[in-house]
């Protein structure tokens, strides 16, 4: 019986290893070669690696996608919550609410990209012509800070709504008896939302932290129909940027380097987060 | 009732991008290259008719609808057992394993491009449901068993040992009680897995040609390649978004309770 765990998980991690494994170990293979089209390849140990980190198209994508991460982190968070205590607790305006939030999310990638381009655009956009009304210019295939907020726009429109959902299933969740308690206490509504209400999403928010965090890390598909990752390389992210060294460009060892840095700065960043919230849940649980 | 205000204020900004495209596609190129008209003003059906009178639309959508429920099969039978296997029993690297699962829903699609395209080529399932579906369990299968460990845990343990006290053999307690405990889990586990599935461009364009070219890929491709048709491609742009309208629809309820996803 001591073998009945690796019994229940082994249809998952046969199903990882033809999804994952296999091509993880293909990617640190390649990482340490050189592979040039037309030679064969060899061995170059961590060269590749060094190239990567010297390159400054490659630390500039890091940079943006840690600020980009960020700004999505610390609005889309606390806007879904605020949001979340908005909803209503009962009525038709429940069910209308939960379908129109969750439509933006069953939108494929591509097309969020399609639906901002041609709002967005200077030629058939309406973004453009209300700015111009306003005496101000807009382009976001002119100027970067254009690109850049309206990249950052477009994820929180496209996300913010999983951030809701989330939320409000988590407090739904919570018995009424402790705000009950809440009243009786005489507990102001800030009290009673610091109190009662957070601590109770501890484990929700842990899953709408680290599934914006992954995700927005991982960003590619909008900003690559939207801007392009221009205008230059003002909004090329990580994905953009790994993507076209694995096939537009002609060093897929490089590639294959530029992936196991990137995922290395995932993990370690998901997972410093989790550490974190985890603590911090706790302490907020204890007093 | 006054916080309710900006829900609906959001609500409608969530609207007006969406609007745009609605209005857009169904107007001719003319009009909506002139001017900027607030409505159609010479409304026409002319752009959706180019597109569902296309064979390579309706393969599109068959092939993106298939190989996403595809992905929910193998993800909820693989994950189902697995999360109960780490909720309930203790054993030797279980926290570890558990962590490196999760590290594949961290892992960035474009990092395995490559190396999936030559894996499914060496197996021969380039351009096949398999290729995607399999490859798109990189970053469902791990959410999956994350969101159902959750649930799973949620139900007391005791149950288990009663039902095996009252009889059950462990097959009958898991298809009798246990399933039916964790039904909401099930379906956010599906649901997310459909979502994932469903909206995901990059791996699905490396991994199919022609055959089983979904429909995301079928947009970029046929309206990336020639010219940019405006009215064509927000008609296309509405008519992805159809399909996902439908399943919010049908899953409205769930969205309300199983969101917290057992962890409250």
């Amino acid at each position: 019986m001591k073998q009945r765990p690796w019994l229940f998980l082994a249809p998952a991690l046969i199903l990882v290893s033809i999804s994952a494994f296999i091509p993880l170990i293909t990617v640190m293979n390649y990482s340490q070669l050189s592979l040039l089209p037309g030679s064969a390849p060899y061995f170059i140990g961590l060269e590749n690696f060094q190239a990567i980190l010297r390159d400054p198209a490659f630390t500039g994508a890091l940079a943006r996608q840690f600020l980009f991460s960020i700004l999505v982190l610390i609005t889309e968070i606390p806007l879904g919550l605020g949001l979340a205590l908005c909803m209503p607790n009962e009525g038709v305006g429940v069910g209308v609410s939960l379908v129109l939030l969750g439509i933006p999310l069953l939108i494929p990638w591509n097309v969020v990209g399609i639906i901002w381009r041609v709002f967005t655009r200077s030629d058939i956009g309406v973004v453009p012509e209300v700015f111009s009304w306003m005496g101000m210019n807009y382009n976001i295939s002119q100027f970067t800070a254009d690109a850049w907020w309206t990249v950052l726009v477009m994820d929180i429109w496209h996300w913010t709504p999983l951030v809701i959902l989330i939320c409000f299933a988590g407090i739904q969740a919570i018995p009424q008896e402790y705000y009950m308690a809440a009243k009786i206490d005489r507990a102001s509504p800030w009290k009673t939302f610091r109190y009662v209400t957070l601590p109770n999403l501890r484990g929700v928010l842990i899953i709408a932290v680290l599934l914006r965090l992954m995700d927005s890390f991982k960003i590619y598909a909008e900003p690559f129909v939207l801007t392009g990752g221009g205008p230059g390389s003002s909004t090329t992210f990580l994905s953009t940027y790994t993507s076209r060294m694995a096939i537009g460009g002609f060093q897929m060892g490089r590639g294959a380097a530029t992936s196991l840095i990137y995922m290395f700065v995932v993990i370690l960043l998901s997972f410093v987060i989790y550490i974190i919230m985890l603590n911090l849940g706790q302490g907020a649980g204890e007093e | 009732m006054k916080r309710q205000y900006y829900l609906v204020l959001f609500l409608v900004i969530l609207a007006i991008p969406i609007y745009w495209m609605l209005n857009m596609s169904f107007k001719n190129n003319a009009e909506i290259i002139q001017r900027l008209t607030f409505y159609p003003h010479n409304f026409t059906f002319e752009n959706y008719k180019e597109i569902i009178t296309s064979e390579f639309w309706r393969s599109g959508y068959i092939n993106s609808i298939s190989m996403s429920i595809m992905n929910v099969v193998f993800v909820v039978i693989a994950a189902v057992p697995a999360s109960y296997a780490f909720s309930r029993w203790d054993f030797r690297g279980d926290k570890h394993l558990f962590f490196w699962f999760l590290t594949n829903r961290m892992a960035p699609p474009a990092a395995f491009m490559v190396p999936f395209f030559i894996l499914y080529s060496n197996l021969n399932l380039i351009d096949t449901y398999w290729a995607v579906a399999l490859a798109h369990c990189l970053f469902n299968l791990p959410l999956a068993i994350w969101i159902l460990e959750g649930f799973v845990s949620g139900i007391p343990k005791e149950i288990d040992e009663m039902a095996f006290i009252d009889g059950h053999s462990f097959v009958s307690f898991f298809w009798k009680i246990f399933l039916p405990l964790i039904a909401p889990g099930l379906g956010v586990a599906a649901f997310f897995a459909f979502m994932f599935s469903w909206v995901e461009l990059l791996l699905a364009r490396t991994l199919t040609n022609e055959a089983a070219q979904p429909i995301t890929v079928t947009l970029t491709r046929s309206l990336g390649a020639g010219g940019w048709d405006w009215g064509v491609l927000a008609a296309a742009g509405v008519l992805c978004m159809v399909p996902g309208a439908i399943i919010v629809f049908l899953v409205r309820d769930l969205l309300a309770t199983g969101f917290s996803m057992g962890r409250v």
